[in-house]
């Protein structure tokens, strides 16, 4: 056999080999054929496809599938799509949708530029992970947002800015709650609070106070007079010179003092002043 | 008899694909972490392998054989375990969904795998007959489970392990890794 032969012999085989399984696979998909439960497509449409993976799944699909098949998965684990496509979810697989609360990403800091002093100019990549890695961030303050925004290029839903100060600034209405951008953070200064939250402190420092008030004139200095103020108990705690609010408990109150009492402003009100002081004040 | 022991022995033992000839790592290293996720693993490659095995068998001695192309056996092998898997997939899908969640997953990490590859390679460059060949499959195909089924379960304890900081994770992996094979090696001398 010479060697054209060889070649054509070696195409033609190798063609047929491939037709042959080309065919036998094409028969078999047809044959085999799956039918997917439409169902688990119209979930799917109906889920926002941020692909954020708040619900515990590996992406939307995987949710509208679980949830249509597996009787056990509650329709309401889409966070971003809060109560309106739990709803719609709960409707297309007949399961019966409890109450979640939205919740929204708040920056617990202050500190932007002309109120955190600097220890240092920093000049390295702009990217708050490896700002971090310089002797914790440039700020004096090692707790508070370093300002590089990786937490605003990690929104998958643009609800984050960068503020002119420096700290990012969350648009409510845009913000879902995945808490992407709370698990991005190497400060962890966002934390995830919900709509009906009164009060919110934002600050993280853990410095004591004179430390704390020295390296940021909008730091919680851990004085303690919100707690003492507090009047339903245990609202407000203090914790490692660090006031924290519990939504929880402050959503029953309709009282303000503890955001009063605070000498640097580092616990807010988020909320309006109900009538009742409106007019004792 | 004997010597189909004998092949079968030296297949997952003496000879075992991961530990001493160093095939199939990737998977060796990626699946490993977990028992319950090897386990499936292992069986499904030792599945795949014999029955792939077999096709590429037939198709050596009674295609490539006859017409002189024994050359392309790489090539065609390639395509064959591809679309074989695929195969394999689509009618795994259909007829067990039980089985397709179990495995599933793996099955598409296989198709291209160097392990599936080269047992049938090694299969008919030894010239084996259709039951050696079988038997060859079928231990090449649990010499790979039961390396993957050891070193997971060595893995496992790891993790509860004062493990030194920068050996955490991949490198203390290579290192037990290494002596299993070192392990394996004492059977070099059994037959």
């Amino acid at each position: 056999m010479d060697y054209t032969q060889i070649a054509i012999m070696a195409v033609v085989i190798m063609t047929g080999v491939g037709v042959v399984f080309g065919f036998v696979l094409a028969l078999a998909d047809k044959k085999f054929a799956m039918e997917e439960n439409p169902l688990i497509g119209e979930v799917e449409e109906a889920l926002p496809k941020g692909q954020c993976g708040a619900c515990g799944f590996a992406g939307c699909a995987k949710y509208a599938e679980a949830v249509v098949l597996d009787p056990e998965v509650p329709p309401n684990l889409c966070v971003p799509g809060k109560a309106e496509v739990a709803t719609v979810v709960a409707n297309l697989t007949g399961k019966v949708a409890e109450a979640t609360e939205p919740k929204y990403a708040h920056i617990r800091c202050r500190g932007g530029a002309g109120i955190a002093k600097l220890a240092f100019n920093y000049k390295g990549v702009h990217d708050c992970a490896a700002a971090k890695l310089v002797q914790q961030g440039p700020k004096d303050c090692k707790y508070g947002c370093l300002g590089f925004g990786n937490c605003v290029k990690a929104c998958p839903f643009g609800a984050m800015s960068m503020g002119e100060n420096g700290i990012p600034v969350v648009n409510k209405s845009l913000c879902t709650g995945c808490g992407k951008c709370a698990s991005i953070c190497p400060q962890h200064v966002i934390e995830l609070i919900p709509i009906s939250a009164k009060v919110t402190v934002s600050c993280s420092s853990k410095d004591m106070g004179a430390a704390a008030r020295k390296a940021c004139t909008a730091a919680c200095i851990g004085c303690g007079l919100c707690m003492k103020n507090c009047t339903h108990k245990g609202g407000v705690k203090v914790v490692d010179h660090l006031a924290i609010v519990d939504p929880s408990i402050c959503r029953e109150c309709d009282d303000l003092t503890c955001v009063d009492k605070c000498p640097t402003k580092a616990i807010a009100a988020l909320v309006a002043r109900t009538k009742k002081e409106e007019n004792v004040g | 008899m004997g010597a189909y022991f004998t092949l079968f022995i030296g297949a997952v033992l003496i000879n075992n694909f991961v530990l001493t000839k160093f095939l199939g790592l990737c998977i060796f290293f990626g699946v490993s972490k977990n028992l319950n996720a090897s386990i499936g693993m292992g069986f499904a490659v030792t599945s795949v392998i014999t029955l792939s095995t077999i096709l590429a068998w037939l198709l050596y001695n009674f295609i490539l054989v006859p017409f002189g192309l024994t050359f392309l056996r790489t090539i065609t092998f390639v395509v064959l375990i591809a679309s074989f898997v695929q195969l394999l997939e689509i009618v795994i899908k259909k007829m067990s969904p039980t089985l397709y969640n179990m495995w599933g997953i793996y099955l598409m990490l296989i198709a291209t795998n160097c392990i599936v590859l080269s047992v049938p390679v090694l299969s008919v460059t030894n010239n084996y007959n259709f039951i050696q060949n079988i038997v060859f499959a079928v231990g090449s195909g649990l010499g790979f489970a039961l390396a993957l089924i050891l070193m997971a379960s060595a893995r496992e304890k790891l993790d509860y392990a004062d493990v030194p900081e920068a050996l955490k994770g991949t490198p203390i992996a290579f290192i037990v890794a290494g002596m299993l094979s070192l392990a394996f090696l004492g059977f070099s001398g059994m037959l």
